[in-house]
């Protein structure tokens, strides 16, 4: 391991022991942010892992985390609930596989297109299975606090940053900067491209699913409307892409400030987060396409060539 | 009978509005995720010409397309058109109009509640009810389906028999050659993407007629279009048509006798098996 | 003489038009074979259909014996077919060392590590270009990024190499330097088919020729021979007269 990723790794590991002392001095209100920015920094962050290098957008965040959620939902009642985050991991992979298998071969348009319509496809079926059956809502009773749930995200961000980490030194993580350069280089150099998409996209899916089966329980009450929110696919996407996602750190960057505004506007103008949402890809597109990451190396390179001039 | 019916009469409208993205996206070469809005907004414009005015929503059509033409036409002059320039591979520009189309698509929601309100919307025009080989279907939809059709029928004339028609099928096969034998492309497909939008925002008028819709149900129509554009054939009138009469019957064929609330899964089955085995479209040619 | 790659009946038709018509040859170990013809005479074309960038229409294409032919390109490379793009396809966001490293770690002979960086560096040397290996691939000029491009072929231990006219649009020095290093990898014992349009490199290079016109083979034998071959001379003169 070399001196910069040691260095980098003991930086993480100090922010992450700052941010775990948060519930310790904070209120109730803050609290609550700092669960919101731990939720999209482990959704945020591992949709980096795969949209970043493959430029595949991924919309499916939302129904990854509803499989979660429901994971918790139905499950608290017969099994302990460490093990319904495993469980949770697996089904959201197994469905991100096979979404995957389905669309990941063509282009990006139609994985678009699918994953969006994925959370609303799942959400229905859930709907229908519950008028058939005649349930309506599950509720999710359990001892588990606001503190208890925090530290749990905090703990898969930091399993996600190490994942991450890893996997940009593996051979996977090599193999899909090469296929995000040139898909064609890539399959020449005897790289089984697909193969690569679909393991990298169960990431992502794994994970948004932990992340709901971990929510679930601040919920109490879930339906397929409050777990299946379309809108939070979109949220993440801007996040990850407003903080850039060229560095694994990147996506946080984003997270903080689009939660702290995403806060302020949705309390005094509920009404009008939708236009913030359009007006945030419109300045993405526009304004940062590398996102803040691009903006602060950039300022770097420039500070150099000026220091390296003087 | 009644469902294959009521699916083709509902498949006709979708064939308009799936004809205005594929105009956008086969010939323009944008994948316009904001279209569903500019049928919103169509209905929107029938809404209130019927409740203000008393304005029949076939007569609408003749005010709410011409704006919508203007409307899209400035969105593809000012917003698309310098992607398009700026994209260096044909990848890039997917990305960017993706994330960009989705802005606009979220603003115009935003806008439109602002000015309209969360709140659904519908109103009640000719739903009266006739009788046909012994089951009754709304005249409204019947009356929404034959405009459909005129409105279809002529864009089809208007694209194989005008010599405008034909320069927007050359850049829908290929923008360089069609550069080469003198056709505008930039202003082609500023044209093709500005009537993609009007084609849209009149079927918007026509559903209207009869079915509910509220400020942010563009995006359901959006996935809809798309998935019969693909499922017919980028670019391909024919195979959009057949491909929405398809999808019309069987989202009545599912709310009837399965549960109405099921509607999109069922589009979505079709769609997952139609790129399983046919990625290329129903009447596509196989790459290889 | 054992075949190291072998087509039989190799056929491609996009719709109508026949852009590779029945065509047979073999390629011996340490052969460097040149795969000439006038423009559009599916040279290229023959290639792709090697390297499974296209799949056939019909007839096969063998390995050492075993059909490779239907095979997506990433197990053909795997295999021991690596390939240049007649327009330079190199990774613009990796350094040069990490673009032949690409080759290095995916390639016939799979390496990782500091192993593969060695590799990828040795290939580099190999062509003249060691260096430049920190450096990104966008400062290159137009000669180097062909070498960044043969070193990456090289770094997975290729059995077969396919250099898709990689000599094209070189000036007259760099033409020279490229064709020696060439003429270094025959020297080497390495099997290369040479799409190529250069007469110089052909003459110098190849041990045998293939030609083709049309899609059809219309000559194979030596060098020399096939060069006199009349129906050769006719094809380039008839292919000058058109253009």
């Amino acid at each position: 391991m070399k001196g910069m990723d040691t260095k980098s790794l003991g930086l993480a590991g100090l922010v992450l022991l700052v941010a775990a002392g948060l519930p310790l001095v904070s209120d109730a209100y803050l609290l609550s942010i700092g669960v919101t920015i731990a939720m999209y920094t482990c959704l945020a962050t591992s949709w980096a892992l795969f949209s970043g290098p493959t430029h595949y957008i991924s919309l499916a965040t939302a129904a990854f985390f509803g499989i979660g959620t429901y994971t918790t939902g139905i499950g608290i009642e017969h099994l302990p609930y460490w093990m319904l985050l495993p469980i949770a991991g697996v089904l959201g992979a197994v469905v991100a596989a096979l979404v995957g298998v389905a669309t990941l071969r063509l282009s990006g348009v139609y994985f678009v297109i699918f994953t969006l319509g994925l959370a609303e496809l799942i959400r229905q079926i859930i709907t229908w299975g519950q008028n058939v059956s005649g349930a309506k809502g599950i509720y999710v009773l359990t001892s588990i606090t606001e503190e208890h749930i925090y530290w749990q995200l905090l703990g898969l961000a930091a399993l996600v940053f190490l994942g991450g980490f890893l996997i940009w030194r593996s051979r996977l993580g090599f193999a899909v900067r090469i296929l995000g350069d040139d898909e064609d280089v890539a399959r020449h150099a005897g790289i089984h491209t697909a193969r690569v998409k679909v393991l990298l996209f169960m990431i992502p899916g794994a994970v948004a699913a932990i992340t709901g089966a971990m929510l679930a329980p601040r919920y109490v009450y879930v339906e397929p409307s409050i777990a299946f929110t379309p809108m939070l696919s979109f949220q993440v996407v801007i996040m990850a892409l407003l903080g850039g996602t060229g560095r694994l750190w990147g996506p946080v960057v984003g997270v903080i400030p689009f939660t702290l505004l995403w806060e302020a506007i949705s309390g005094t103008f509920p009404n009008q987060t939708t236009l913030l949402l359009g007006l945030s890809f419109l300045v993405i597109v526009y304004l940062l396409p590398r996102g803040f990451v691009g903006l602060i190396e950039g300022g770097r390179a420039r500070m150099r060539a000026g220091g390296a001039m003087a | 009978m009644d469902i294959i019916f009521t699916g083709l009469l509902l498949g006709g409208t979708y064939a308009l509005i799936a004809l205005g993205l594929n105009l956008q996206y086969g010939m323009a070469r944008i994948m316009n995720l904001a279209n569903g809005e500019t049928l919103v907004a169509g209905g929107f414009g029938a809404y209130w010409f019927w409740t203000g005015a008393q304005l029949s929503p076939l007569l609408t059509v003749f005010v709410v397309a011409p704006l919508a033409f203007a409307v899209n036409w400035l969105i593809y002059v000012v917003i698309l058109r310098p992607l398009v320039k700026r994209a260096k591979s044909r990848g890039q520009l997917e990305v960017d109009t993706i994330l960009t189309t989705f802005g606009l698509s979220f603003m115009a929601v935003g806008i439109m509640i602002a000015l309209f309100g969360g709140d659904y919307f519908s109103y009640s025009y000719l739903a009266t009810p006739v009788r046909f080989i012994g089951e009754t279907y709304g005249l409204n939809r019947v009356v929404a389906f034959a405009s459909a059709v005129l409105i279809g029928g002529a864009l089809w004339l208007w694209l194989y028999r005008s010599k405008a028609g034909m320069a927007v099928r050359a850049i829908a096969v290929s923008p360089e050659s069609a550069r080469l034998v003198g056709i505008n492309v930039p202003r082609i497909s500023a044209m093709a993407f500005a009537l993609g939008g009007a084609v849209t925002a009149a079927g918007g008028a026509l559903v209207s007629t009869f079915l509910t819709l509220d400020a942010s149900t563009g995006v359901m129509f959006t996935l809809k279009a798309l998935i019969i554009v693909i499922m017919g054939g980028v670019g391909d009138i024919r195979g959009t048509v057949v491909a929405a009469v398809l999808l019309g019957i069987l989202e009545t064929f599912v709310a009837t006798l399965i549960d109405p609330g099921l509607t999109l899964a069922a589009a979505y089955l079709l769609f997952v098996v139609i790129l399983l085995v046919r990625p290329q479209g129903l009447f596509g040619r196989s790459q290889t | 003489m054992s075949a190291v790659l072998s087509l039989s009946g190799a056929t491609k038709r996009f719709g109508g038009l026949v852009a590779v018509n029945q065509l047979e040859f073999e390629v011996a170990e340490h052969e460097v074979l040149g795969l000439i013809g006038p423009n559009g005479s599916g040279k290229s074309t023959t290639l792709n259909l090697i390297s499974g960038a296209l799949p056939l229409t019909a007839g096969t294409i063998s390995l050492r014996g075993s059909r490779i032919s239907g095979l997506p390109p990433q197990d053909i490379a795997r295999r021991g077919v690596a390939r240049t793009f007649q327009l330079v396809k190199l990774l613009p966001s990796m350094s040069v060392l990490e673009n032949v490293m690409a080759g290095a770690v995916f390639g016939h002979r799979r390496r990782w590590g500091e192993e593969a960086e060695a590799q990828a560096m040795a290939m580099l040397e190999k062509v003249g270009l060691a260096r430049r290996a920190h450096a990104p691939v966008g400062e290159l000029t137009y000669i180097d990024t062909k070498r960044v491009e043969l070193a990456r072929t090289l770094a997975g231990e290729p059995k077969v190499l396919l250099l898709d006219e990689w000599l094209a649009g070189l000036n007259p020095t760099e033409l020279e330097q490229g064709i020696a290093l060439i003429a270094a990898l025959r020297d080497e014992g390495r099997t290369i088919i040479l799409v190529e349009h250069v007469m110089d490199a052909i003459r110098s290079l190849c041990d045998r020729c293939v030609v083709m016109s049309s899609g059809s083979k219309i000559a194979e034998g030596t060098t020399a021979d096939v060069l006199q071959d009349k129906a050769v001379i006719e094809a380039y003169l008839g292919a000058d007269e058109d253009a």
